[in-house]
């Protein structure tokens, strides 16, 4: 009889992890390496937004309203001009980034919570579950995303929670598609087979073994519909259906700018300019990460 | 049923009686596994050996119900393991019993591992499924299992894709036997790997057997492995066990006539030929098999009844059965 443990030469491999790899590939691609740059600016400065702004506790920068100086153009005390009532753009600028990416989360969690669900059950089980849950599915993206948030938001009423609830729903159906997709390719697979074999139920494959391994894609299609989320609630409450004033929110100050900004372009341009540079600096991060996550890509 | 449990001294562990499982499809019903039979006692290793399409695989995944439903389904027969029929049983009785009484080693160990989990939390993934311990409990134990194999432990909570074919197959093996199965189904295990590896994977198969006292099951269509690792061989043909013996039994006194082709087909190191001796024909499609004798039109000693009767499981001598009417007396 031979000996019993026939023990393996170590292989003198460096560790690579997925993560890792991925990593590597997105950092080369400068693009999303930019984007990724002013989504964590945009966070701190969410974050720090008291620091940053000018103001006191009591009376806040951006709610600050002064009569002596409305519509000023950008000075030094005003570096990016006041509005209507006087009120600071910057101040109001840097508040209202947290109103956006609040939406852009709350809105991306509900609706990747959701769409996961949704995606995992029909593309798990087929069937007659998979065929309600996608002709619901189709209903949704047959109305124009907009169009559907407008028609939400109108019956609903404004507010942070209603817009929240208006773009969410728009948003599921995606998702919900990129992980049935994902699911129908995995249960395939032979893992999922040897997990059933161990005893595994379905619960504990879908959880355990076919959602972690369709993270990439999700984790893209969150990026993206971030951007759509914010650039969807700045348009709702730029028509009025959104955030009520006189809270901060990017879209509702382009609304309060619509009477005057022919005679006053700061008061429009720059929460205009805010928006753009959200949205672009995440579908930037977002087709970074798809092409970071594509194994066709290695090289 | 006294007469079931024993059989030659030894415990009968598995014995499947006619079992039938039939895919449904829109070309027709694939008559994949017809009326099979065979017995394998506690400890020992059977080995499962046919063409491609024989069942083989098909036959595993009865034995776990794990023939995916629709479109396939278990028609007929009883599988017996320990006395208790597996066909059966409810899904939540059979999900203790599979990873747990029975495991089951796959083909490919490069599809077979989940990509993202470290192997050992695979490995702990069974024994917490099955056994009343903790987390900490069966990530230790997943280790000592990695040990076993010939894994280091601090190569543990890597990944699978940083390990190669033969060292996945052996997680693999950690896996399947992390919980002390009585069964263990191999599917062609080592038809993946690269030769010198899968002498390695074979008798780490072998020595692991025998220390857990496993019962297996080695599916293969190598009659090379059966001779290095088996005690019982069971030959399929289209979907059902023609000759079922003793390995020594079945390699010097073959009876059924695909049996013999088979081994005719083999070629001798000794003796220089210029072409090879297939079996003539090729295995009949699953859909449409031929009435009577699966085999008759291939075979070379093909009697007019061959295609009119179904052959009978016959006992020729002691444990050697034969499904072949040639040696029907009654005929």
């Amino acid at each position: 009889m031979s000996e019993n443990n026939i023990t393996v030469a170590a292989k003198p491999k460096k560790k690579r992890s997925q993560a890792r790899d991925v990593w590597r590939r997105f950092r080369r691609n400068k693009t999303a390496m930019v984007g990724m740059v002013i989504i964590i600016i945009l966070i701190l400065t969410a974050i720090f937004a008291d620091v940053l702004a000018p103001g006191t506790e009591t009376h806040p920068g951006y709610n600050l309203m002064n009569w002596r100086n409305t519509f000023e153009l950008p000075s030094r005390d005003h570096p990016l001009g006041t509005d209507w009532a006087g009120r600071d753009i910057l101040s109001r600028i840097i508040h209202g980034s947290r109103i956006s990416l609040q939406v852009g989360f709350v809105v991306v969690g509900i609706a990747m919570i959701l769409g996961i669900i949704l995606g995992a059950v029909s593309g798990f089980y087929g069937g007659i579950a998979d065929n309600i849950i996608m002709r619901i599915v189709d209903i949704i993206l047959a109305i124009p995303n907009i169009l559907l948030a407008i028609s939400l938001a109108a019956a609903l009423g404004p507010g942070l929670v209603n817009v929240m609830i208006a773009v969410g729903v728009g948003t599921v159906p995606a998702f919900a598609r990129v992980v049935r997709a994902s699911v129908l390719t995995l249960r395939e697979q032979e893992f999922v087979e040897a997990a059933r074999a161990v005893g595994a139920n379905d619960i504990r494959i879908i959880f355990r073994h076919i959602l972690p391994n369709c993270l990439a894609p999700i984790i893209v299609q969150a990026t993206l519909a971030m951007a759509g989320a914010i650039l969807s609630a700045a348009g709702l409450s730029f028509l009025g259906l959104g955030i009520e004033r006189p809270k901060p929110e990017w879209g509702t100050m382009l609304n309060e700018a619509q009477a005057d900004f022919l005679n006053y372009w700061h008061i429009s341009v720059f929460p205009g300019l805010a928006i753009v540079i959200v949205v672009l600096a995440l579908n930037m991060m977002g087709d970074g990460l798809r092409d970071a996550f594509d194994p066709r890509l290695k090289k | 049923m006294a007469e079931n449990i024993k059989s030659g001294g030894k415990e009968t562990l598995l014995d499947i009686k006619g079992l039938s499982i039939h895919y449904k499809t829109e070309d027709g019903t694939v008559r994949a596994v017809n009326d099979l039979n065979f017995k394998l006692n506690k400890g020992e290793t059977i080995g499962l050996v046919g063409e491609t399409g024989a069942g083989k695989t098909t036959t595993a995944l009865g034995i776990l119900r794990l023939v995916p439903d629709p479109p396939g389904k278990i028609v007929g027969g009883e599988i017996l393991l320990d006395g208790e029929d597996l066909v059966k049983k409810t899904e939540a009785e059979m999900r203790t019993i599979r990873g747990q009484k029975i495991s089951m080693i796959f083909q490919d160990p490069m599809t077979s591992l989940n990509p993202v989990m470290p192997v050992r939390d695979q490995i702990a993934e069974v024994i917490l499924l099955h056994e009343k311990v903790t987390a900490a409990e069966a990530l230790k134990k997943a280790e000592e299992m990695l040990d076993l194999v010939g894994i280091r432990a601090e190569r543990a909570k890597e990944y699978p894709h940083q390990f190669s074919g033969g060292m996945r197959q052996r997680v693999v093996i950690a896996i399947a036997l992390a919980c002390n199965p009585g069964l263990l189904i191999a599917d062609e295990p080592t038809t993946a790997l690269d030769v010198t590896i899968q002498a390695q994977v074979l008798e780490l198969m072998k020595n692991l057997k025998q220390e857990f006292n496993t019962a297996m099951i080695m599916i293969t269509h190598d009659l090379g492995i059966v001779a290095e690792i088996c005690d019982k061989v069971a030959i399929m043909y289209a979907g059902s066990v023609v000759e079922f013996a003793d390995k020594y039994e079945l390699f010097k006194n073959p009876k059924h006539p695909y049996t013999i082709g088979l081994f005719n087909s083999i070629p001798d190191i000794d003796t220089d030929v210029d072409n090879l001796k297939p079996i003539k024909g090729l295995m009949p499609d699953p859909t449409d098999l031929p009435p009577g004798c699966p085999f008759h039109p291939r075979c070379d000693n093909v009697k007019p009844e061959c295609s009119q009767k179904m052959p009978q499981n016959l006992e020729v001598s002691e444990n050697h059965f034969v499904k072949c009417l040639l040696f029907d007396d009654r005929r």
